[in-house]
């Protein structure tokens, strides 16, 4: 019987659905995959022992770590991918490892006169009207604020929410590609959304009129006053009982080779996370990446309390 | 002797209908269970910042969305029974295809039809003479009304199907009797069919609002915070799944309340149908000119609610074809999604003829509770009840492969989830109380004499079911199975989460795809759910037809 390995993933299947596929045409091994949105960590947890699941694949670090804090995952010992992996971008324990990431970046009107920006300028009174944003509950954003939170605190986090939410020219919702379409549309002129999708629509990989899209758009990488821009990951575990441990760490050691850090970048346009690895020249384009130091740790443990103020601001009414 | 078969027979029947009664029962355990786990001081936050505003807009959606079904699903039935028209046959069933349109789907193609830059407001921009939109636009529809509308142009169905059945089964000798009175049209509609209608209205408005409390897609991303989003943010974002089963618990009291009340004002009402068949209405036929335009005013809501979304659907697809081709995918998911949904409809269907039957056959407490707890997992926002059939389901499976590791040495993995027999149990659990109630609806129909007779001519509880109650009762539950059977394929956060590895559904994959923002990839997806969804709904409208 030929290897096998079984995924349970938060990340969408048509993203890394290609990698998976390299991965089988260069290792021989079968790769079985499940897409779960929510409740990732609550189906391992029940399933216990006998949970087929090998390899915990999630979107966003503050899932990330929460299957490593509920004990759903186990330490893996690689020296490729402790060579592969930079230290911030992956657990201290080992149990969990950064694939990919992406940039948390200001989308424009072309014709506006802006040349940088600091995530604190959302809040300026100057942009009242102007701003377009998801909801202040989704992971990308409660990542954002919980950043403000570390650069800042929690009071000044609240004062600068209260200030963005102000500025929203609709009500905070969609998803982050709707922000280009309203700036397109006219409803607004600036807004935060992921670096990847700029990739996606100027490839044409969506379709002509989405090239439209990201032409209409410029993208400049904010940073925090003192500090850079903020920056998620796509990330693995391996589970506590996996099945098929020994495949489980092939797949990732694969995932974190120039093979595959190149595929990620060329597939999904985010940025590789081995150092020196080839960023999509569409990507490239946007100037150079200037990650911000707070480590993702410390991004996690704020998380509740970045997604309370925004609730108290009532960022999403 | 005789005697003891016959009550031998209905304590089968009890016995049966426990044992559906109680998994279905199971999920809410789990989750009173979870929520009993402490939420880590949450309820002051919540208090303070959340569950207002989430009773507030829950409320508005609530009270905005009845008030709209009613008006359009009460209309457009007694437009359709009591007047005659061109394009009256056409419009019966037409109006039933909405049904066909999971609420997730209309919000992601008004959004994109209505946007700034899509072609509605391009042409009226052009049309007006305005260069960009910044200098016109449409008012926002991302917004409460924008929710309100939309779901009210999916769910009036539901009120439209069941006020429609009550015209014409109950309406049209009292109807007759009272033009013959000289009651004039409009005020026959008023004093006479609607007050008849009531219970009608009631069940189908009890339905759409159901749907409408349980919706996440649309008001997640038509920006309203119901409580079954702040169940969700709650849950999702802080991972705090007791807190999560507290809201849902105090959410399903809150259900149960409303359903009670309801139950309550209408406690005194009883309808019975007299035992000839009923008379059909003898519609007014209207001229050539007020013809067209009830016709026109009756497309209306398929237009909004079916027609416009369903050819953008189509346009997008015919666009995506051309660009990607056809997944090979596509053909497996719509596979699954029809044998899965087809399977489920069955079982739900026979789980519900025997506790209705339970209940009708054995009147009492103990019956009318099991009647009750089969509906308790329609009334669940639909992602937390999924966590409450994920716990014990794979607590069961753990089981069984622990148990045959140790004595048979060698594990079975897992076996429900794995089979996708979760997946069943999540479906009869969600979706038991459409079976339920229609059957009970159509049992009512069947007057009490019949059993009676049927029981003194020595038939025990099992043969007046067999004789009686299963063929007369045929067009109901084809009623029922159709209405189940598109609530399943649409049906999505059971399945996302209890699906095995590498099974795929038409939801599931048009979820993926607009979880990263680029449904245009699954409008093939959305399509061929619209699609398979519309031909029971025409299957259905047959029925009803010939039942008229």
């Amino acid at each position: 019987m030929a290897a096998e390995l079984n995924i349970y993933t938060t990340r969408e299947p048509g993203l890394i659905q290609p990698l998976l596929d390299a991965f089988t045409t260069s290792s021989g091994i079968k790769v079985n995959t499940v897409f779960l949105k929510d409740g990732l960590a609550e189906r391992v947890a029940s399933e216990g022992e006998s949970s087929p699941a090998d390899v915990l694949m999630t979107v966003d670090v503050g899932n990330l770590a929460d299957l490593a804090d509920k004990g759903l995952t186990q330490p893996v010992e690689s020296d490729a991918l402790k060579a592969a992996v930079p230290e911030n971008l992956r657990d201290p324990a080992n149990n969990w490892f950064a694939l990919s990431m992406r940039a948390r970046v200001l989308y424009a009107a072309k014709d506006l006169d802006l040349a940088s920006f600091n995530y604190e300028d959302l809040a300026d009174p100057k942009w009242k009207g102007k701003v377009c944003i998801r909801s202040g509950q989704h992971p990308y954003n409660t990542a954002l604020f919980a950043d403000y939170i570390a650069h800042h605190g929690a009071e000044a986090a609240e004062t600068w929410l209260a200030g963005v939410k102000e500025n929203l020219a609709r009500k905070a919702g969609g998803g982050d590609r709707d922000v280009a379409k309203d700036i397109l549309g006219g409803i607004c002129d600036i807004g935060i959304a992921n670096s990847y999708y700029v990739g996606l629509m100027r490839s044409g990989k969506g379709g002509e009129e989405q090239v439209a899209w990201g032409n209409t758009i410029k993208v400049i990488l904010p940073t925090f006053e003192d500090g850079g821009t903020q920056v998620n990951i796509s990330g693995a575990a391996v589970a506590k009982h996996a099945p098929n441990k020994d495949e489980a760490v092939k797949l990732l050691e694969y995932l974190v080779s120039d093979e595959a850090q190149k595929l990620y970048a060329e597939a999904n346009y985010e940025y590789p996370i081995k150092a020196g690895a080839a960023i999509d020249p569409i990507i490239a384009s946007f100037g150079g990446l200037k990650v911000d130091p707070v480590r993702l740790t410390e991004i996690v443990k704020l998380r509740k309390q970045a997604s309370e103020l925004a609730e108290k601001v009532g960022f999403d009414n | 002797m005789l005697k003891a078969v016959r009550r031998r027979s209905g304590r089968v029947w009890l016995l049966a209908s426990v044992l559906i009664a109680a998994p279905v029962a199971t999920p809410v355990l789990a989750l009173l269970w979870q929520a009993l786990q402490g939420s880590n001081g949450l309820w002051p936050h919540l208090l303070a910042y959340v569950l207002p505003q989430a009773f507030l807009q829950t409320g508005m959606l609530l009270v905005g969305v009845g008030v709209l079904v009613t008006l359009l699903g009460t209309s457009t039935a007694w437009l359709v029974t009591a007047y005659d028209f061109p394009g009256r046959r056409l419009l019966e069933w037409a109006l039933l295809l909405p049904l066909a349109m999971p609420t997730y789907i209309i919000a992601y193609a008004y959004l994109d039809l209505l946007h700034p830059i899509g072609w509605v407001q391009g042409a009226i921009r052009a049309a007006l003479g305005y260069a960009s939109p910044r200098d016109f636009r449409l008012p926002e529809i991302r917004s409460m009304a924008g929710c309100i509308v939309l779901l009210s142009f999916v769910l009036y169905p539901y009120v439209y199907l069941t006020t429609r059945a009550m015209f014409f089964t109950q309406a049209a000798n009292l109807v007759e009797v009272s033009r013959t009175l000289g009651t004039g049209r409009g005020r026959v509609f008023w004093r006479v069919a609607l007050p008849l209608a009531r219970p009608a209205i009631a069940v189908g408005v009890s339905l759409a609002l159901m749907e409408a409390l349980n919706d996440i897609g649309a008001s997640e991303f038509l920006g309203v915070k119901t409580l079954t989003v702040s169940v969700y943010t709650t849950w999702v974002t802080r991972s705090d799944l007791p807190g999560a089963a507290q809201i849902a618990v105090a959410m399903l009291l809150l259900v149960v309340a409303l359903v009670t009340i309801e139950r309550w004002a209408r406690r005194r009402q009883r309808y019975w149908s007299s035992a000839q068949r009923a008379r059909s209405f003898t519609p007014h036929r209207l001229g050539s000119v007020s013809g067209l335009a009830a016709f026109a005013l009756g497309l209306i809501p398929v237009l909004i609610g079916f027609i416009a979304p369903a050819s953008y659907l189509a346009v997008e697809a015919w666009k995506r074809f051309r660009f990607a081709g056809l997944s090979p995918r596509l053909l497996s998911e719509t596979f699954n999604t029809v044998t899965l949904s087809a399977m489920a409809t069955l079982a739900i269907l026979l789980f519900g003829l025997v506790i209705a039957y339970a209940a009708r056959s054995l009147p009492g407490r103990l019956t009318a509770a099991l009647q009750r707890i089969s509906t308790v997992g329609y009334a669940m926002p639909g992602t937390v009840l999924a966590i409450g059939i994920l716990v014990p389901v794979a607590a069961l499976d753990r089981m069984i492969d622990q148990t045959a590791l140790a004595w048979l040495g060698m594990p079975t993995g897992l076996l429900l989830i794995g089979s996708g027999a979760a997946l069943g149990y999540a479906y009869v659990t969600r979706f038991l109380a459409i079976s339920v109630g229609s059957v009970e609806a159509g049992f009512s129909r069947i007057p009490r004499s019949f059993d009676h007779a049927a029981r003194s001519l020595g038939q025990n509880v099992t043969g007046t079911f067999r004789h009686i109650h299963l063929p007369l009762s045929k067009p109901s539950l084809v009623a029922a199975g159709l209405l189940v059977f598109v609530d399943c394929m649409k049906e999505l956060p059971a399945t996302l989460l209890l699906r095995p590895l590498n099974f795929e559904t038409l939801a599931t994959h048009l979820y993926g795809e607009a979880a990263r923002g680029t449904y245009e990839e699954a409008s093939i997806a959305a399509l061929a759910i619209v699609l398979v969804g519309t031909l029971p709904v025409i299957v259905l409208a047959r029925i009803g037809r010939w039942k008229s």
